[in-house]
């Protein structure tokens, strides 16, 4: 793909203050990238420049990581079809569509690196894909992996609550129905796993290939990260307690009524991805949701971030999430650290995401003021080291702001049953 | 406007219920809307209405009224339009009531008074963010949904809350109508058959106008709602989003010489000179609508752009299916402020301009003597996200006190 390795020329960012997250704001900072790769960080007097450095003037502005969101539905991928409750064998990589204008939005609206989710409705929707929003014409040149047939690309999407329900049989009726069915699944991969242990190597006494199993053995061994979509408060401890059956480590995602059991999430150690929604309800599952959560859990010591669920919130409004969060009692720290590096532990990437460091991905963004003002502007998004969004060319700031014909088609068409959008 | 004589005479009835407490309210900034923001200002507020208002060096605060003190004070929020109270924050068929389809696709004559909850839990949600005026009623997805209606964000009945019983007649145009509906499925069947209720309509109340009471036909609910909407006692809300569906109601609009409102209008900006020269007002969709469906089209800067244009707008909540199952005005107008829309413009799309088209700018949406004391208390600027609502009057009646 050689993406990385296009910025050949070291570019210096000069005079603004960067929010490097991983410690204090900088002011009057260099930024210093080539190879795709932060080279050096910190302030002027601190930061040599040899003669070849592109100096870029960003006086005035700010700079921060690149966000990272872990959950989105950008990209027009659907995931699985309504035929299965439990689809593991499904990737959203086979379905995204790199033109699509909802990249276009996220990029916009500084999202370097996500987390695109199959659709909802399902016990199991299938695998994600771990994604940088490179400007690239096919879906391995944005996949964060390398290797698409040998590496895990993605996580496995899973639902409890009303989201997977319907009446149809084939889905589950109730919560417990739910627990059962995908219980018995992972049971399942457990014995499949189990043959593949005493084959030993051989061959001949391999099992069968299955798409589902292997995908599952995949969570088992810890390779594959579930992102458990989940609200209540019972429903998030039901989450728990598979992942804890099971040995695997899921990110709770969404987890609206959080608050309220904020402590045993923590103790638990799983992260937790929330959703921000301007008023509660609009599904029973959803009744409770507060804008109080996020602080809650970083109150109780669990790792939390946000995430859009685009298109059900804006990618392009990715700070108002954790700006709403610091309305509510978030500190402005774990507001920064929850939509960079909070996800990007997430995604187990923080070795490579989620602050600027010397020697991390120089995925950053500029913007005109503070990050959790409604007034800034995201002004350029950069990723390794590449400019993919500037608010000053027209054509990108159509995306930034929309435009006649421009956002036309980018909703993903996912859901299946319940109201228009199929959750319930 | 129909003022239900029944609900006034109820709602002047209790005036003990309104307020009995005065209160003086302080802040660095009062944005009156009416006027210039006052820097150090005062507010007085006596027998549930606003008694004086100005600098506060000017005048000493007397010493039985409790005093409030904030950042920044702007009139109560008014919400241009909404479905809340209608349509439940549960979504689940029975608390939604703000769509019949089981009916006819035109249907003028289902009141919102009729279906109003002023106990659902989004009401309250709205009014601890600061709006304290809402209008509410059928939504759009039929030709024709219902009646709306405008409430304070206040009280256990509809009696009390309500402002105005009937305040326009819902309509949707463009591909927005429910499948649910057999039809009309295309935009030229919509108007033809809009046209011809219009026409029928126009038949009725000539003869309901004839002198000789025995020759005057039977009431109808449905044709008496529409010679309604003839004699413009009532306003046409017209949902649109295409700008040739946009078109298409003003087209209709001077056929039969409608009060029209444009609901939504994401494409206003492709035929701004027709809006302006047709006369029809502009509740102009909610800034984080999903640009989806038929408002594909929609731009965080149409209120930015039409503002330029010289056109007036409110903002509004709108309609949504699914989550956030109603959005807050205050976080609209932030977020059309900072893409470029003037601070007083965006306040007052969310207070005046939203009183003034639904007639009650008498009452509400700007903080004058006289007018009602709806008013609300921030600790900062109130479209920063990080701001609280912290102090909410209605009526001159603390309603909210906890900052959110």
């Amino acid at each position: 793909m050689g993406y990385a390795q296009a910025q050949e020329t070291p570019i210096a960012f000069i005079g603004g203050t960067i929010i490097p997250v991983s410690g204090p704001p900088i002011e009057n900072g260099i930024l210093l990238v080539q190879h795709g790769k932060i080279q050096a960080v910190g302030r002027a007097a601190t930061v040599r420049l040899s003669s070849e450095v592109t100096r870029i003037d960003v006086s005035g502005k700010v700079l921060m990581p690149g966000l990272v969101d872990t959950h989105s539905h950008v990209g027009e991928a659907a995931g699985g079809d309504g035929s299965a409750a439990l689809q593991p064998d499904v990737r959203v990589l086979d379905a995204l569509n790199v033109w699509s204008p909802s990249l276009g939005r996220a990029r916009a609206g500084g999202i370097t690196t996500v987390n695109v989710m199959p659709g909802s409705g399902h016990l199991l929707s299938g695998q994600t894909a771990y994604l940088k929003l490179r400007k690239g014409n096919a879906i391995q040149e944005l996949l964060l992996c390398k290797d698409l047939l040998n590496e895990v690309c993605g996580g496995m999407k899973m639902a409890n609550g009303t989201n997977p329900m319907r009446d149809n049989g084939t889905f589950p009726g109730t919560r417990s129905r739910s627990a059962a069915m995908a219980r018995q699944l992972f049971i399942k991969a457990q014995a499949y796993q189990r043959k593949i242990k005493e084959a030993a190597g051989d061959a001949t006494k391999m099992p069968e290939r299955d798409l589902q199993m292997e995908a599952l053995v995949q969570v088992l061994e810890g390779k594959r990260t579930v992102h458990f979509h989940t609200h209540r408060a019972d429903d998030i401890l039901t989450a728990i307690r598979i992942g804890q059956e099971f040995g695997f480590k899921p990110v709770l995602q969404h987890v609206s009524e959080g608050w309220k059991v904020a402590k045993e999430i923590a103790a638990s150690g799983f992260p937790a991805s929330v959703i921000v929604i301007d008023s509660p309800g609009g599904k029973l599952e959803a009744m409770d949701m507060r804008f109080e959560t996020g602080a809650a859990l970083v109150k109780e010591g669990a790792l939390m971030g946000y995430h859009t669920d685009d298109y059900i919130t804006d990618s392009r409004l990715f700070l108002r999430s954790a700006a709403l969060g610091m309305r509510a009692g978030l500190n402005r720290e774990k507001a920064l650290e929850s939509v960079t590096l909070a996800g990007a532990k997430m995604l187990d990437l923080d070795h490579r995401l989620g602050t600027l460091e010397s020697g991390k991905d120089a995925d950053f963004i500029v913007l005109s003021g503070d990050p959790m003002s409604v007034y800034t502007r995201i002004e350029q998004t950069w990723i390794e080291g590449k400019k993919v969004f500037d608010l000053s060319n027209p054509e990108d700031r159509k995306y930034a702001t929309g435009a006649y014909g421009v956002l036309v088609g980018d909703v993903v068409h996912t859901h299946h049953d319940g109201d228009e959008d199929g959750h319930r | 406007m129909i003022k239900h004589l029944l609900f006034l005479c109820v709602v002047v009835g209790l005036p003990n219920v309104l307020s009995a407490q005065k209160y003086a309210l302080k802040a660095d900034v009062v944005h009156t809307v009416s006027g210039p923001s006052i820097q150090n200002g005062l507010l007085l507020v006596k027998d549930g209405k606003i008694e004086w208002v100005g600098a506060a060096k000017d005048k000493a605060i007397p010493k039985d009224y409790k005093t409030y003190t904030a950042k920044t004070i702007t009139p109560g929020l008014v919400d241009g339009h909404s479905v809340v109270g209608l349509a439940g924050a549960l979504n689940q068929p029975h608390d939604q009531d703000q769509l019949e389809t089981s009916g006819a696709p035109i249907a003028p004559e289902l009141r919102a008074l009729d279906a109003y909850n002023p106990r659902e839990i989004l009401v309250s949600y709205l009014r601890e963010m600061g709006v304290t005026t809402i209008h509410t009623g059928h939504g759009p997805g039929a030709l024709i949904s219902g009646q709306t209606l405008v409430a304070k964000t206040i009280g256990n009945s509809i009696q009390e809350a309500v402002v105005d019983s009937s305040s326009m007649l819902a309509i949707t145009l463009g591909s927005g109508i429910s499948s649910a509906f057999k039809s009309p499925a295309t935009r030229s069947k919509a108007l033809a058959m809009l046209r011809q209720e219009l026409l029928k309509a126009q038949s009725y109340l000539r003869k309901m106008e004839q002198p000789e009471i025995g020759k005057r036909p039977e009431r109808d609910l449905k044709l008496e709602t529409l010679a309604q909407l003839l004699k413009g006692e009532l306003k046409a809300l017209v949902t649109v989003d295409r700008a040739h569906d946009i078109q298409a109601a003003i087209r209709l609009a001077k056929e039969f010489n409608l009060k029209m409102v444009l609901d939504s209008a994401s494409e206003a900006y492709l035929v701004m000179d027709e809006i302006k020269s047709s006369g029809v007002e502009l509740v102009l969709h909610p800034t984080m609508k999903r640009a989806a469906g038929e408002s594909e089209n929609l731009t965080f800067e149409t209120a930015k752009i039409l503002n330029e244009a010289g056109i007036a707008f409110s903002l509004q909540s709108g309609f949504e299916g699914y989550v956030p199952k109603t959005r807050v005005v205050l976080f609209e107008a932030a977020i059309a402020a900072a893409y470029g829309l003037p601070y007083d413009k965006a306040l007052a799309a969310i207070t005046i301009n939203p009183a003034k088209i639904l007639g009650i700018s008498h009452r509400v949406g700007s903080l004058e003597i006289g007018k009602d004391a709806d008013v609300v208390l921030f600790d900062g600027d109130p479209f920063e996200y990080t701001t609280h609502v912290c102090t909410v009057f209605v009526n001159g009646k603390v309603v909210s006190e906890t900052c959110r």
